[in-house]
């Protein structure tokens, strides 16, 4: 399990090795064509800085290579705000006073329809709070039920489960899971995570594993910048994924870099990254790792989004509502964070036309499901 | 020049295209034209095959080209036949182009899903092009399960490196009794002039095309390219060699 392979990373030892690399360190890093861990924290250090357009040059070719031309747009769903963590600083925090909500099926279905007027989507995030005793595996099953007929990929963004939930939700039609570990710092953890399963360092670092081994086919990953120390948290994402494709070797890869947005938390950041800062986490990202999937949420602004699309971005959310029923039910309750860019699909599709980049909707097919395949009577 | 036939279908082109990766669906139709294909690949994934409309298989379809239906995204036998029902359905074709990668990664080829899967489908009367290694052994194993053609690769998927694989293709080339059409890594018109000078049958080209700054002009370089490589494979090239023949023959007092 990662919680073990962690324990021989010093967390104040790679902070150090970050804060020591050289000019010489650099080009080094940026003379090879497959790049270690303490390539990737060359890249990522300041001493990068004066390498950022020729980064930026290498990440474009190098996607346009694995990826082509193409974005591949996507859309969250929450479902419930109903959780019984407290985050500090998340707008769904249980202690903050607001209304919760958790939808029905019939609900659910109208939102699936709602989104479906808003672009041709293909690719939806199911997003819920952490309450599994009102909205546990049975829910987010049958919520996966409803959806599978409106959209081609279904993923889900919710609390770690176990391996055998994972796998129950496959065969309900589950294709990705997105999980942000938030940071790595294991002592620091726990002041960000006072209360609730979420409080649970190992369980949750080590939910990539029960992932894996239950062959979910795309696993996502994030720290959440603003917490620590954001390049010794990268770094040990960039472990952490390097440790999970040499494991689960059948499985599609993503990383998000979500920068912390203002909530009803209230909570300031501890830490900020300038859009210089996120721009050479991206292109470093990309160099170490050619086929990971790189994705912008509209937490980033629209000219932001717009200028990485064609530099290492490699999918994008687009007219995204942050709380459950937003589409259609509720339009107007509390979001979990605040939106930057609010730019309508279409209009975020026609801008990507615009660079030269092909909005992709659909890139996956339901008859590569679990359940379809083993469902099918052709085979003998 | 010679016709190239698979599936009992003749094509004049020897050059097929992938059409993923493009930056728009009207510019991979431009690049498709001008390459004078008559054999594209389409991904499931990407089209929405309950949708007579879908803008990407507005742009691929054309009178004289043949769709070739591939399953990636399929990770073992029973997925990829699975797929290949549907794709016969939905696409009206018996082709079908194998690809069973269970790493998402290197898009490499699993060797032994795919004879499982070819056994299976050639039984059930589908034209299969298997996606595969360059290995020579699982060729005529191919060839026995009763696989339409081959499609070794070159080198990775998308990597442009050429011809990596040279002299296990010249194995296959040599030994093969169905067409061999070298698939994947082809990066540069010149790659492809040379796999068609060794005797490839045809050979498929997407990313070159595809994230070529000009599109539609390299897939002309590579049609250009595919028909010079197998215009001079006919003609019959001349033996290479590090010295020059003797112009006093050795053996003249042999009468």
């Amino acid at each position: 399990m990662f919680s073990d392979e962690l324990k021989k990373y010093s967390w104040a030892d790679t902070t150090a090795q970050i804060a020591a690399m050289t000019d010489a360190d650099v080009r080094r890093a940026l003379a090879r064509t497959v790049l270690t861990d303490r390539d990737f924290m060359a890249l990522i250090s300041p001493a990068a800085e004066p390498y950022l357009e020729f980064m930026a040059r290498r990440s474009r070719a190098i996607t346009e290579q694995r990826f082509g031309k193409v974005v591949s747009m996507y859309i969250p769903m929450y479902i419930t705000n109903s959780c019984t963590n407290s985050c500090v600083y998340c707008g769904f925090n249980r202690h903050n006073r607001l209304d919760r909500v958790v939808l029905t099926p019939e609900q659910i279905e109208r939102e699936c329809k709602a989104i479906k007027q808003l672009g041709p989507f293909e690719n939806l995030l199911l997003v819920t709070g952490e309450n599994p005793r009102i909205a546990g595996v049975e829910y987010i099953e049958q919520a996966l039920k409803v959806c599978r007929p409106y959209f081609s990929n279904l993923s889900i963004e919710v609390m770690p489960l176990s391996a055998d939930d994972y796998r129950r939700l496959t065969r309900a039609g589950l294709n990705g899971v997105t999980c942000f570990q938030e940071t790595y710092n294991r002592e620091r953890y726990k002041i960000y995570h006072p209360a609730g399963m979420k409080s649970k360092f190992e369980w949750r670092c080590d939910g990539f594993d029960r992932m894996g081994m239950a062959g979910v086919h795309k696993i996502g990953m994030g720290v959440l910048i603003g917490l620590e120390d954001w390049r010794t948290d990268v770094t040990m994402m960039a472990r952490h994924l390097a440790y999970m494709r040499k494991k689960y070797w059948k499985t599609r890869y993503a990383v998000n870099f979500p920068r912390m947005r203002p909530s009803e938390s209230g909570f300031q950041p501890n830490v900020v990254m300038s859009d210089r800062e996120l721009a050479q986490l991206t292109f470093a990202f990309r160099l170490f790792d050619h086929d990971v999937d790189i994705s912008y949420s509209t937490r980033e602004d629209h000219r932001l989004r717009n200028n990485m699309a064609t530099l290492g971005v490699t999918s994008m959310s687009a007219g995204s509502k942050t709380d459950p029923g937003g589409y259609a039910v509720y339009p107007s309750s509390l979001e979990q964070f605040a939106v930057s860019d609010r730019t309508s699909p279409c209009e975020v599709a026609a801008d990507l036309r615009a660079l030269g980049r092909e909005p992709v909707w659909k890139d996956w097919d339901a008859v590569f499901d679990e359940n379809s395949a083993r469902a099918a009577v052709y085979c003998s | 020049m010679e016709k190239l036939i698979i599936g009992g279908r003749e094509f004049s082109s020897r050059l097929f295209l992938g059409t993923g990766k493009f930056r728009s669906n009207a510019e991979m139709e431009q690049a498709v034209l001008a390459s004078e294909t008559e054999m594209v690949t389409v991904a499931m994934k990407r089209i929405d095959m309950a949708n007579r409309n879908d803008d990407m298989l507005r742009h691929i379809t054309h009178e004289g080209i043949q769709l070739l239906p591939n399953t990636s995204g399929a990770r073992d036998a029973r997925e990829a036949v699975f797929a290949a029902q549907l794709a016969r359905e939905a696409f009206g074709t018996e082709f079908i182009k194998l690809e069973i990668h269970p790493d998402p990664r290197y898009l490499l080829p699993d060797p032994v899903e795919t004879l499982k899967a070819t056994e299976e489908l050639a039984r059930l009367g589908f034209v299969v092009l298997p996606y595969i290694q360059a290995d020579p052994v699982l060729c005529k194993r191919l060839e026995e399960a009763g696989t339409a053609a081959v499609m070794p690769l070159a080198a990775p998927i998308g990597s442009n490196k050429g011809l990596v694989t040279r002299d296990l293709l010249r194995i296959i080339i040599a030994q093969s009794n169905v067409p061999v059409v070298v698939d994947a890594g082809l990066g540069a018109p010149s790659h492809a002039a040379e796999a068609m000078e060794m005797g490839a049958d045809a050979v498929l080209v997407n990313t070159a095309i595809a994230v070529a700054g000009d599109s539609v002009r390299m897939a002309h370089a590579f049609a250009a390219a595919t028909r010079a490589g197998r215009e001079a494979f006919e003609a019959g090239l001349g033996a290479v060699s590090d010295c020059a023949d003797a112009s006093s023959p050795l053996t003249s007092f042999l009468l």
